[in-house]
C-alpha cells in the first residue's frame, strides 16, 4: 500500500509539470514582476525538493546499504 | 582587462586545485584512487561535485540564450523537469550502481552491464555509443570556455584562443588530479555559480530600472509579450522536454560519479537538494533571459531582436541560407556576458564572468569519464592491465585525456550550432534513449544482452537519421513547419522539419526514440536467451532491490 501510494505521488507530480492552466497568460505577476507561468515552475521545483524527502524517508533501499557495508563485506574487502 | 584578469587569476586556481589534488593523493597510480578517488567523496563535495558535473555551459549560457528567444518556457522545459526527474534517477539507479560498484569493485556502467548480461563484445558496442555521444558534450564545455573568455576580454581574446586556454586548464586539472582533484573542482565551481545567479540578477535588475518595468514594458509590447507565458510552445512539445533528463543518469560520468560516495547515505542529501539547487541557477539565468529583450540600449542585444523580428516576418520568403544567417545573428549564448558587460562594475563583471567559467568548465568529468571508461572497458577487458599493470593503465588513461582534449577542441571549432542546440541534438536526446539500458539492468531480470543491443543500435540509428533529416530538410521560418509524412493521428503529422527541429507525430525525437529503445530491449530480450542463474542470483537475490520504489 505503501509504495503504490509513493508511485502515485510521483506519477501524480509528474503530471503537475504539464501545467497547461497558465499557459497562455503571464497574470498574475507574482512579486509584481515574475509571471505567473515561471513562479509555477519555481514552486514545482520545491515540490520535487519534498517529494524527494518523502521518497528518501520512505522508500530508501537500506537493504543495499546494510549489505555493502556489513561487517562481513568490509572483512572481505580487507582481504 | 579587469574582468578578464579576474578571470584568468580563477583559472589559476582551478588549476592549482588539480595540483594539490595530485600532491594529497598517495595512491594516485592505483585505478581506483586515480579514477574513483578510491570511493572516498564525503556528502559535501559529492553533493556539489555531482550537481556540478551535470551543470554545462548551456545550463548558464544556453538557458539564459534560450530564454532570449523563447520566453519562461525555457525553466519549464529543462530546470523543473530536470528537478523531478534527475533526483529521481539517482535515488533509483545511482544507489544501487553505488552498492554494486562498492560489492563487485565495478568502476564503468560498462563493466557492470557485461557482468549483468555475460557479454563481451556487446559491451564494446555500448562503450563506443556513449563515447561517440559524449563528444559533443566535452565540446560545449570548450565553445563555452571560448565564447566567455572573448566575451569578458573585451574581444582581446579571441574564441580560438579562449577555448584553447579553457581546453589547456581543464586537462592539466583531470591529467594531474583524476576524480579526486576534478570533484574538488566542481565543488568549487558549484559554489561559485550559484552565489552567480543571486549576484546576477541584483545588480543587473538595479542596472535596467527595475524588473517591475521592464516586465510592465514587455507585456504591453507585442513583439515580447508572448515571452512570458508559452502561448508560442506546443503542449506536446513541452511534455517532450521530460524525457531528456533521463539523459542525466545514463551519462557515463553521472553513473561513475556515483561510484564514488564513500556511503549509500551520502545520496540523500544530493537528492533531497537537487531540485533547489537547479532553481538556484537557472531561475535567475532565466528569467535575465527574458528581461534581456527590454535591453535594446545595448547595440548587440538590439541587433539579435531585429534579427528574430525579420525572421518571422519576412523568413518564409527567404532562401534557407538566409534564414540560417539570421539564426546566428539571434542566437544568445552571450547574453548574459552583454548585461554584465553593460550593468555591472567591472570587478563585478569579472566575478561573474568567473561564475559563468565554473559553469562551462563543468566538461572535466565528462573528459575524465571517458578516460576512464577507456582504461577499463578497453585496455584492461583486452588484458592489457594484466601484461602491462596498474601504473601503465592509469598512465594509458592520462594520454587518453590529452588526446580526446585536442580532438574536442578541433571540433569546438568547426562546430557552428548554439550551444543549446548542440547538446540537445546530439548528446541529452541520445542518452536519454539509452536510459532503458540501466531501468532493464538492475529491475528486470528478463533483460538480455541482445535486447541490450537492439537498444544501443536503435540509438545509433534513430541519431544518424534525425541528423541525416535535419541536414537533407533545412528548418522552415518561425510558423508552421515543413510536413514531410502526410499520415496523421490525432491532428498530428507523423514527421515534420520544425523551426527548431523535427517533429514526430507533434513530440521531439527524443520521445519515440525512448519508447522504442524500451520496446526493443523488452520484444527482443523476451525471444533471447537470459544469463545464468548465477548471475541473475548475484543482481536479484534481494527481492525488494529489483523493484522499483
Amino acid at each position: 500500500m505503501k509504495r503504490a501510494l509513493l508511485v502515485l505521488a510521483v506519477a501524480v507530480v509528474y503530471v503537475l509539470h504539464q501545467d497547461i492552466w497558465f499557459w497562455r497568460t503571464a497574470h498574475p505577476l507574482v512579486f509584481g514582476f515574475v509571471p505567473i507561468g515561471l513562479f509555477y515552475h519555481a514552486c514545482f521545483s520545491v515540490l520535487a525538493a519534498l517529494l524527494m524527502g518523502l521518497l528518501v524517508k520512505c522508500a530508501w533501499p537500506a537493504h543495499l546499504e546494510k549489505e555493502v557495508e556489513s561487517p562481513a563485506h568490509r572483512a572481505e574487502e580487507q582481504r | 582587462m579587469i574582468p578578464a584578469t579576474v578571470v584568468f587569476v580563477y583559472l589559476g586556481i582551478v588549476f592549482y586545485i588539480g595540483i594539490f589534488a595530485f600532491r594529497q593523493s598517495r595512491d594516485r597510480q592505483q585505478a581506483e584512487g586515480y579514477f574513483l578517488a578510491n570511493r572516498s567523496l564525503g556528502a559535501f563535495v559529492f553533493l556539489f561535485s555531482l550537481f556540478g558535473t551535470n551543470m554545462t555551459a548551456f545550463a548558464i549560457l544556453g538557458s539564459s540564450g534560450h530564454a532570449f528567444n523563447n520566453g519562461i518556457a525555457t525553466y519549464g522545459l529543462m530546470a523543473s523537469a530536470s528537478g523531478l526527474v534527475i533526483p529521481l534517477t539517482i535515488f533509483l539507479i545511482g544507489t544501487r550502481l553505488w552498492a554494486l560498484g562498492k560489492k563487485y569493485g565495478f568502476m564503468t556502467p560498462v563493466q557492470m552491464l557485461r557482468d549483468r548480461w555475460e557479454c563481451g563484445h556487446i559491451g564494446t558496442v555500448i562503450f563506443a555509443v556513449q563515447a561517440a555521444l559524449l563528444v559533443p558534450y566535452i565540446v560545449i564545455g570548450v565553445k563555452g570556455g571560448g565564447t566567455t573568455l572573448e566575451a569578458v576580454s573585451g574581444g582581446l581574446v579571441p574564441f580560438w584562443f579562449g577555448g584553447a586556454i579553457v581546453a589547456l586548464v581543464v586537462m592539466s586539472y583531470v591529467f594531474f588530479g583524476g576524480m579526486r582533484g576534478t570533484a574538488w573542482v566542481n565543488t568549487f565551481q558549484t559554489i561559485l555559480f550559484l552565489l552567480f545567479g543571486v549576484v546576477a540578477v541584483t545588480v543587473i535588475g538595479a542596472g535596467m530600472g527595475g524588473f517591475r518595468n521592464t516586465v510592465e514594458a514587455m507585456l504591453a509590447s507585442p513583439g515580447t509579450a508572448p515571452l512570458l507565458s508559452r502561448e508560442r510552445i506546443s503542449p506536446l512539445y513541452f511534455f517532450s522536454y521530460t524525457f531528456i533528463p533521463l539523459s542525466s543518469i545514463a551519462f557515463p560520468h553521472i553513473c561513475i560519479f556515483a561510484l564514488t560516495a564513500k556511503k549509500m547515505a551520502h545520496f540523500k542529501k544530493t537528492v533531497i537538494l537537487y531540485p533547489l539547487c537547479i532553481m538556484a541557477i537557472w531561475l535567475p539565468c532565466v528569467f535575465l533571459g527574458v528581461t534581456a529583450n527590454r535591453a535594446a540600449d545595448i547595440p548587440a542585444i538590439k541587433a539579435k531582436v531585429e534579427a528574430r523580428r525579420v525572421l518571422a516576418t519576412q523568413g518564409p520568403q527567404m532562401a534557407p541560407e538566409q534564414r540560417d544567417g539570421l539564426r546566428e545573428k539571434m542566437a544568445a549564448d552571450d547574453i548574459l556576458l552583454l548585461l554584465l558587460d553593460k550593468y555591472a562594475p567591472l570587478w563585478l563583471a569579472g566575478l561573474l564572468g568567473a561564475g559563468i567559467m565554473a559553469a562551462v568548465m563543468a566538461s572535466d568529468s565528462q573528459i575524465l569519464a571517458l578516460s576512464t571508461m577507456f582504461a577499463e572497458d578497453v585496455f584492461t577487458w583486452y588484458g592489457h592491465k594484466e601484461r602491462f599493470g596498474q601504473a601503465v593503465q592509469v598512465n594509458t588513461g592520462r594520454v587518453f585525456i590529452v588526446l580526446l582534449t585536442i580532438v574536442s577542441y578541433a571540433l569546438a571549432l568547426k562546430a557552428p550550432q548554439s550551444i543549446f542546440e548542440l547538446a540537445i541534438q546530439y548528446g541529452f536526446s541520445g542518452y536519454a534513449a539509452l536510459s532503458p539500458l540501466l531501468f532493464a539492468a538492475l529491475f528486470w531480470r528478463g533483460s538480455t544482452k541482445w535486447g541490450a543491443l537492439a537498444c544501443a543500435l536503435w540509438v545509433t540509428v534513430a541519431m544518424i537519421a534525425v541528423a541525416v533529416f535535419q541536414y537533407a530538410v533545412p528548418a522552415p521560418a518561425p510558423g508552421p513547419p515543413v510536413v514531410i509524412s502526410s499520415w496523421s493521428l490525432f491532428g498530428q503529422t507523423a514527421l515534420a522539419r520544425t523551426p527548431g527541429g523535427t517533429a514526430v507525430f507533434g513530440f521531439m525525437p527524443v520521445v519515440p526514440m525512448t519508447l522504442i529503445s524500451a520496446l526493443l530491449m523488452f520484444v527482443v530480450s523476451k525471444f533471447t536467451a537470459k544469463p545464468g542463474a548465477g548471475t541473475l542470483a548475484k543482481y536479484f537475490e534481494h527481492t525488494q532491490g529489483s523493484r522499483l520504489l
